[in-house]
């Protein structure tokens, strides 16, 4: 591909993701809270971790009650919610990033290789999937948070170790499709090694496909960090975690339901960004799953 | 056929076999499982008893062996927590997983079947709209959220139910809905690419030509060729919904496996996790080998291929 066909190509790209609403949208937001996670400590009005036992559980700016110090409240501990709010996006997005990178490096290997070689490769690494995915995800990666100590190293490790699953599956298909294409086969004719072959020329063509993946699974990392922050085997308290936030408020539910409402909204926009931007990338790179 | 099955069958063996080795090998992925659980206050002396009294002391192997040889005549273990054998504690739990598992997968093959077949016959239609904006939202909340501020609506704002436990079968509604609000979208969807991909083909045109009634065609000609994925897909779903119910159970305070899952983790009684962990997988294989059987059944196209 000459420079110039490249870059008409690039240029196409930009303009469908400009046409294509859920890509704007999702963008825009997901653009709005890595910002606000990047410069977290610049927006955020308070220490999100420092106490103040005299000013508990203050409502946020609609009620009476409200003090203008604390914009959305504070929590049980007297900790302003605003901040903790604006903090936990580094823990959702940091998680999410950190486990991909591990998922996606086992995932996309194992792929890679299941689908250039075949054979014997690919039916132990097919097996491998099939175990993976009958293991209950939330119960096997708490228990072993559990067993390896509640921290955010465990946690990462812990879902990177398990959630390669669809990123094995949708390299494996790629990867065999390219196998047989003239480019692969003349490749290999002039004597290049598998390893330049599938990291230079396959890995590189799958692009568009990974982008996809990964969107998908950033927001199923987000969801299942926040379902295990929640359970108390996730991220460790005084950790602002979004999921953490709604099992702290969870005991004020029946007087101060805010204190739920709040993170769990931030969730939803989080994944919601994540998956618009997710989808309309995949009609726009045209058909990738299935 | 045969061939196809007993193939199909020896995988799924494999799968068992190396599941249980995982869990298996969970209880010593913390070190030493003597230490555990001597507790944090525990001396060498009680460590040392400990390993001798459950048998640590013996070749890792030996103990696999000898935990899936018991396991196979159904025995689980002692729980460590409560000294009673881990079936029994089972058994009195998994009554309500079952339950809540079984209704939810009822409820939501019963909304996402119609759904996906109307949103198929209208693409872009308003059926078809919301249920676009049912599944983009149930991918989106998280179920133990939308499980507390259901809670925090219909159980304290409006009282139509009660907040937590299931004394009567009231207590099943909300965990219910909620549970099966995340089943929905992917049988929705698949239902809905099915029926489009069928609605297209040459013999539905004939059909309809013929001047069949609409409701026929989709009874009699399309439903029959577009569930086909939708089997394999409520396998997983169904086997997703009873480990999902994990979290649900804890927002909802039912005594199901998955809170007694949690709570087994949280006093460090690993045989009764191990225990559960394996239910749940074998669970899974079951569900997943049964409808591949019953596609290579229903379309005899599949049985040549893999």
């Amino acid at each position: 591909m000459t420079d110039a066909t490249a870059e008409t190509k690039r240029a196409s790209v930009w303009s469908k993701m400009r046409a294509n609403t859920g890509v704007m949208i999702g963008g825009t937001l997901l653009a709005l809270i890595v910002l606000i996670a990047v410069f977290a400590p610049l927006l955020a009005p308070h220490d999100p971790i420092a106490q103040d036992l005299t000013r508990r559980l203050l409502p946020p700016f609609w009620h009476d009650r409200s003090v203008p110090d604390h914009l959305l409240g504070t929590d049980h501990l007297g900790r302003d919610y605003l901040s903790r709010l604006i903090y936990g996006a580094r823990v959702s997005l940091g998680v999410g990033l950190g486990v991909i990178l591990v998922s996606g490096a086992i995932g996309i290997t194992l792929g890679l290789l299941a689908g250039y070689f075949g054979g014997r490769i690919d039916m132990v690494i097919s097996f491998a999937i099939t175990t993976r995915l009958s293991l209950p995800i939330v119960l096997v990666a708490l228990a072993a948070v559990a067993l390896g100590g509640a921290s955010l190293t465990t946690l990462i490790t812990v879902l990177g170790l398990l959630l390669w699953d669809r990123f094995a599956v949708v390299t494996r298909a790629a990867a065999q499709s390219l196998r047989h294409q003239e480019f692969i086969m003349g490749l290999r004719a002039i004597g290049a090694s598998p390893a330049r072959i599938l990291f230079l020329e396959i890995l590189p063509n799958m692009r568009a496909i990974i982008l996809v993946v990964v969107s998908l699974e950033v927001a199923n990392v987000i969801l299942l960090e926040a379902a295990l922050s929640f359970l108390g085997l996730g991220v460790r308290p005084p950790t602002p975690s979004w999921g953490l936030m709604i099992s702290e408020g969870r005991d004020n539910i029946l007087f101060d339901p805010w204190l739920i409402a709040l993170p769990g909204s931030a969730i939803c926009l989080l994944v919601l960004a994540v998956n618009l931007f997710g989808d309309g990338m995949r009609d726009i790179m045209g058909p990738a799953k299935k | 056929m045969i061939p196809f099955i007993s193939k199909r069958l020896f995988v799924a063996l494999c799968v068992c076999l190396t599941v249980s080795a995982l869990s298996f090998a969970l209880m010593f992925l913390s070190g030493d499982p003597a230490i555990a659980i001597a507790g944090s206050g525990g001396r060498a002396e009680d460590a040392e008893a400990i390993r001798i009294a459950y048998g640590f002391d013996r070749p890792i192997v030996v103990q696999y062996f000898d935990w899936v040889g018991s396991a196979l005549v159904g025995n689980l273990g002692q729980s460590i927590y409560f000294n009673v054998p881990v079936t029994e504690i089972i058994g009195n739990r998994v009554g309500v997983t079952l339950t809540l598992g079984f209704i939810s997968f009822f409820v939501a093959l019963v909304v996402a079947i119609p759904l996906g077949i109307a949103a198929a016959l209208r693409p872009n239609g308003w059926i078809d709209r919301i249920a676009l904006v049912i599944a983009v939202s149930g991918q989106a909340i998280p179920s133990f959220w939308l499980g507390l501020m259901s809670i925090v609506v219909f159980g304290v704002w409006y009282g139509w139910v009660p907040i937590s436990g299931a004394a009567s079968w009231q207590g099943y509604i909300l965990p219910v809905i909620v549970l099966s609000y995340y089943a929905v979208p992917e049988l929705m969807r698949i239902t809905r690419s099915g029926m489009i991909e069928v609605l297209g083909t040459d013999y539905i045109r004939a059909a309809k030509a013929k001047g069949l009634p609409m409701r026929l065609v989709i009874s009699r000609h399309a439903l029959r060729n577009a569930v086909l994925p939708l089997v394999s897909l409520a396998a997983v779903q169904l086997g997703q919904l009873l480990s999902g119910s994990i979290v649900i159970e804890s927002v909802f305070a039912l005594n199901g496996l998955g809170r007694l899952a949690w709570e087994s983790l949280l006093r460090s009684d690993l045989p009764v996790v191990q225990a559960i962990i394996l239910i749940l997988a074998l669970l899974y294989v079951l569900l997943t080998t049964l409808a591949d059987i019953l596609n290579a059944v229903l379309d005899p196209r599949l049985r040549g291929a893999s």
